[in-house]
């Protein structure tokens, strides 16, 4: 029974927390074959621009679809190259490493099945697994540990989910019980809400629309300036630049990550990270995207480092609701669109791979004439990662997990 | 609640006494300072003991010194000066859970009111009469209560007598050693007067300042004043904390403020001249003046704050009668919403908005710290003020507060429900619209909670 030693004590969880914390007995998970895998979900919220972070550069209507918002391989800077036709956002060299190594692959044109636009029904759909809105109020990542458990395929140690951020997402809600962890750091708001006040302001109140500029100044003085350890910044008194949301997604994922790797900690989390809605200046290359795919990034090495000698066995899915608009809008940003892109990363993957069935960007080959079109359903992906990293059962995945997906196929061959 | 009669549901308001009768298990200032100096006198102990020990253990551990150890001499000394420090630390500050528990219950008690109309009333006066934390950290919220409380809807003089007469302003404002040059302590000890209380009640409290008394009022109203203390804490475990007036400390003989003469010879020469000051029409215009500034505007109506001054000398300062005419007055209602909320306004307005009604005072406080209005600190006797212009650079860091809060309580609180239980739906359609796009509910509760209808009033 030594395993209780190394369980991350109430004590401790409240000491890193001093927030809300909840568990009650341990749900337990399958551990087969020996290996002790381990599965961390990322919802990026207020949808990513899936082409403005992996974009087709061999795609021969993308500098048209784009113009000088494009990003390429020959630009001020140039996109990191991932294949012939893909490359990667600058912004992001970890992943572009663990691309190159085989620990990290990338899923273009994927969607849920939710076709509308409303972020609140996508993540919905997104994190509860149904195809529509507003069904359950428990996740796809809940239930699928609750299948486990049941199934009898169970380590005795047991295990238990993970939230992270005062409000545990909705993809790891349900009837396991779920430990949270809210980070420490007050995340700022974030630009695009910001820029939403300015603009509340500016029809409302010049006074306030001042004194806010003034800030949002201020804080991008501060994100050119920040040199320095973004950690040691006091999070309460610095301005709300892009320091702090850095410090903020490294925090809370490498978090994450120390639990997860415990030995008897829980197995599988979920966190979201806010800020993606880029209707205006989306600043792909350079600017508010740019900076905040360079956050996500900076996460990602967080995780790998904390997750330390069980990297191995760690995966981690990166997803939002939906995607942008192909082409940009007339504030020099992207509106609500369909297809939409996921990062895979870890050590367990059998990765090095951008996975698409390329719909291609002339206009009739948009859906709807605006958005990328999704040539993947993206339960593909989740049920392929949940069977063969997690051993949950094919006929699981169709009827509990994402119910009535029977005729979507779990993806092959995605963990090694 | 509010319905179709806004001004007769807040005048209704004021009928309902404003005990909060959650605070009876809260020690009364008195034994609030008691329980603190009798920590602080065990720690002295402590320290001194700890001090003594470190130096036995060096003395026995060098029977002779050498030059080399005479030099370690300096290190030693620090050394039983940590011993010291360290054993000071061990026994806990009463103070501060004192503070935070009054925080909770006074935060409450603005929460869970109907309008809150009289509640904001008891935070304008506590902070025209401001004590502070930083000096008296155990007495302040039981200051609120006992002297403020008590008396905001009452009359001024009864509210003015309370507060000067309360231990935590003679703290506050340095009247504890003041002493009469000519008064039994003051020969014997060579010591003397401290203005700065005479001084504060008739530039802040009363008259308000360049309203025509002088520097000489200020040293008779002072010598006037000499003598109310407090019991020693340590001296008495009844009655330690709590006011009296010490005739050994008191200026004998007459005193003319502006003026009249009072003279009496103990405590009611200064009660006296409070009575006057509270009646004096200067006090009434500034009053009435302070007032609207808080509720009504950062330059209020001359018209509402002369009938409110009307109202205040024609019932000898009934405060109640002031706020009502305040209220009734179509002045105080016609101006847009332009004021901006002060932050500790704001941040009930948001909590109150979601229906929560029980507060943990540790972040509480924090954030209040954050917004620059931490609870019962103010920076000067003058309080917290009024106008845009000192709060509307800290929007910025309101920001923050909201998008954290936004973020706690996305699961259960819904904007919309916001929009139509708080404003009925009478809101921006600006503000509307960007609420119903905003890419999740937390963002929609803090572009909500941020918007211009939420900050001003």
């Amino acid at each position: 029974m030594g395993f209780v030693d190394h369980l991350p004590t109430r004590r401790e969880l409240l000491v890193g927390s001093g927030a809300l914390f909840a568990w009650s007995q341990m749900p337990r998970l399958a551990r087969a074959e020996g290996r002790d895998p381990r599965l961390l979900v990322i919802v990026l919220r207020g949808a990513l621009d899936g082409l403005g972070a992996v974009a087709p550069v061999g795609d021969p209507d993308w500098i048209s679809l784009r113009g000088d918002r494009a990003l390429v391989l020959d630009g001020k800077t140039p996109a990191l190259p991932l294949d012939s036709f893909f490359a990667l956002n600058p912004a992001m060299p970890n992943l572009h490493r663990l691309y190159k190594t085989g620990k990290a692959s990338i899923v273009h044109a994927a969607a849920t099945p939710y076709r509308e636009r409303s972020h609140f029904d996508g993540q919905d759909v997104l994190e509860s697994g149904l195809a529509k809105p507003g069904m359950t109020g428990s996740g796809w990542l809940n239930r699928a540990l609750v299948a486990l458990e049941a199934g009898g395929r169970v380590d005795p140690r047991g295990s238990r989910a993970l939230g992270i951020g005062s409000v545990t997402p909705l993809v790891v809600r349900g009837s396991a019980p779920v430990m949270t962890w809210v980070p420490q750091k007050l995340l700022p708001a974030s630009a695009d809400t910001q820029s939403r006040l300015l603009d509340l302001y500016q029809h409302t109140d010049p006074k306030l629309a001042t004194v806010l500029q003034a800030r949002m100044k201020l804080a991008s003085l501060d994100g050119a300036m920040a040199s320095g350890d973004p950690m040691s910044d006091d999070p309460t008194l610095a301005p709300p630049g892009i320091a702090r949301v850095r410090a903020y997604f490294a925090e809370a994922a490498g978090t994450a990550a120390r639990y997860l790797a415990k030995p008897d900690g829980p197995r599988v989390g979920a966190m979201g990270f806010v800020g993606w809605d880029t209707h205006i200046a989306e600043g792909a290359a350079s600017g508010q995207l740019y900076n905040l795919l360079g956050a996500l990034d900076g996460a990602f090495a967080a995780i790998e480092s904390n997750m330390g000698e069980v990297w191995h066995e760690t995966v981690i899915a990166v997803v939002t609701e939906f995607g942008r608009t192909a082409r940009i809008n007339g504030t020099q940003g992207t509106d609500h669109g369909t297809g939409a892109v996921a990062f895979l990363i870890g050590g367990a993957l059998a990765g090095g791979r951008v996975i698409a069935d390329w719909p291609g960007l002339k206009p009739a080959q948009l859906f709807e004439d605006r958005d990328l079109m999704p040539t993947t359903d993206l339960r593909a992906v989740l049920k392929g990662l949940l069977r063969d990293h997690l051993r949950v059962e094919e006929k699981v995945l169709a009827e509990a997990v994402f119910p009535g997906s029977a005729d979507v196929k779990p993806m092959e061959s995605l963990v090694g | 609640m509010v319905g179709t009669d806004p001004r007769g549901a807040l005048i209704a308001e004021l009928d309902r006494p404003l005990v909060l009768t959650a605070a009876a298990s809260l020690p009364s200032s008195a034994k609030a300072y008691r329980t603190v100096a009798d920590a602080n006198a065990r720690r002295t102990a402590r320290a001194k003991q700890a001090q003594q020990q470190a130096k036995k253990q060096q003395v026995a551990a060098t029977p002779v010194m050498s030059e080399d150890q005479m030099q370690a001499q300096g290190a030693e000394k620090d050394a039983a000066e940590m011993a010291a420090k360290q054993a000071a630390e061990a026994v806990p500050d009463p103070g501060r859970p004192i503070y935070l528990q009054e925080a909770k219950l006074r935060t409450e008690a603005a929460l869970v009111a109907d309008i809150g109309f009289a509640e904001r009333l008891v935070w304008f006066w506590s902070n025209h009469f401001c004590v502070s934390a930083n000096r008296i950290q155990s007495m302040s919220g039981a200051y609120e209560r006992e002297a403020v409380r008590a008396h905001a809807l009452g009359r001024l003089v009864d509210l003015l007598l309370a507060v000067e007469g309360h231990p935590a302003m003679l703290v506050y404002l340095d009247n504890l050693e003041s002493m009469g040059a000519n008064s039994t302590a003051g020969i014997n000890r060579s010591r003397g007067l401290n203005e700065n209380f005479a001084r504060e009640i008739m530039e802040l409290h009363t008259l308000g300042v360049r309203t025509g008394y002088t520097q000489d009022d200020v040293i008779s109203f002072a010598n006037v004043l000499t003598g109310w203390t407090l019991v020693p804490p340590g001296a008495d475990p009844q009655h330690g904390g709590e006011f009296i007036f010490k005739p050994r400390l008191h200026e004998p003989g007459g005193q003319t403020v502006l003026g009249k003469r009072y003279e009496q010879e103990d405590a009611e020469q200064g009660r006296a001249v409070l009575r006057d000051l509270a009646a004096h029409p200067a006090t009434a215009t500034h009053i009435a003046t302070k007032l609207a500034r808080h509720f009504v505007a950062d330059e209020p109506p001359p018209a509402l704050v002369a009938q409110m001054a009307k109202t205040f000398r024609e019932t000898e300062g009934d405060l109640k009668q002031v706020a009502i005419a305040m209220v009734s007055s179509d002045e105080a209602w016609r101006a847009p919403p332009s004021k901006l909320k002060r932050p500790g306004e704001w941040v009930i307005g948001m909590v109150r908005a979601t229906g929560i009604t029980v507060v943990d005072p540790v972040p509480y406080t924090a954030g209040q710290q954050l917004l620059g209005e931490a609870l019962w600190r103010p920076s000067a006797p003058k309080g917290y003020p009024d106008d845009e212009a000192s709060w509307i650079d800290g929007v910025g860091r309101r920001l923050d507060v909201a998008n954290y809060f936004a973020e706690r309580i996305a699961d259960t609180a819904d904007p919309q429900t916001i929009i139509e239980d708080v404003f009925a739906s009478e809101i921006a359609a600006e503000v509307k619209q960007a609420v119903g796009r905003a890419e999740s509910r937390q963002q929609a509760l803090a572009l909500l909670f941020m918007s211009a209808d939420f900050q001003r009033r």
